[in-house]
């Protein structure tokens, strides 16, 4: 992905020298001249489109704020609530991710979703030990963690 | 104009006030460490977000002054904070700080029990 987009830069720098004008005009027709060339040269490289990862950085974005403006609003029912009932409970969780970046933006994003907080992630990086705070609502936690946010993670780290 | 942008600054502002009061209430009022890092770890990240965001609308719209400085907070704070929460309520675990009475089952018990016990048994072969 790097390398793509450095090249569609590269593409735009050289447009800006050759139409011999350097201004932010002709670095965004350089960009986007750049963009279709490498769109048609497409399969000469060995990842994907970058584009296709920008837009999955994007959607995980919205599901993060989404989640987060959840997550606060179930925090603020139950701490305003006249009686406490919760259960909490400190589950484990397997995860398919592989590299540490991947790993640390789940538990970040584990950390931000309602009622749950990662405790643990343990020395192999298979198992993510998370504290619920409602011990009911674990194994429909760990489905929609699996389902939604390493899902999302898998398509931005997919080559 | 400057009615809807003094709303929309208002509106953040109250978000971000209600929900630091949220956090407060939380930490008062919950039982643990653990449950109390979730109303710290949370509500915190939005309430400031909320009131940074309103400064930045308030700069942007009414003086004109665009702030890059509040938008690179808020992306610290959103780095930062789940870290922080999950740091404080680790080792609070590792140091043994024993989880409320209501919580119903712990799995890392067991694997916390477990290293301790192979760290001794190195520990003893060392000496």
């Amino acid at each position: 992905m790097a390398f793509q987009l450095l090249l569609n830069f590269i593409i735009a720098v050289v447009w800006m020298f050759m139409s011999s004008s350097m201004t932010a005009t002709t670095f965004i027709i350089g960009y986007l001249i750049g963009f279709l060339l490498i769109f048609l040269t497409r399969r000469f490289f060995k990842q994907r489109l970058y584009t296709g990862r920008l837009w999955a950085a994007l959607k995980l974005t919205l599901l993060f704020f989404k989640e987060l403006t959840l997550s606060n609003i179930s925090v603020l029912l139950l701490v305003i609530r006249p009686k406490l009932n919760i259960q909490p409970r400190i589950f484990a969780m397997l995860t398919e991710l592989e590299t540490d970046w991947e790993v640390t933006l789940l538990s970040s994003l584990i950390t931000l979703t309602p009622g749950t907080i990662v405790v643990h992630v343990s020395d192999d990086q298979r198992t993510l030990y998370i504290h619920a705070i409602d011990a009911e609502d674990a194994e429909e936690a760990i489905e929609s963690i699996k389902n939604t946010f390493e899902k999302a993670i898998r398509e931005v780290s997919r080559t | 104009m400057i009615v809807l942008a003094n709303i929309l600054i208002v509106a953040t502002i109250i978000v971000g006030v209600v929900f630091t009061i949220v956090t407060s209430i939380g930490v008062l009022r919950l039982p643990d460490v653990y449950t109390r890092a979730h109303a710290a770890s949370k509500s915190s990240t939005l309430g400031v977000l909320g009131i940074l965001l309103g400064v930045f609308f308030h700069f942007w719209l009414n003086e004109g002054h665009f702030s890059i400085q509040i938008l690179l907070g808020i992306l610290f704070l959103f780095i930062t904070s789940p870290i922080g929460g999950h740091l404080m309520s680790r080792a609070a675990y590792m140091s043994g700080v024993k989880p409320t009475e209501l919580t119903v089952k712990d799995d890392l018990a067991e694997v916390v029990k477990k290293a301790k016990q192979s760290k001794a048994v190195t520990s003893q072969k060392e000496q």
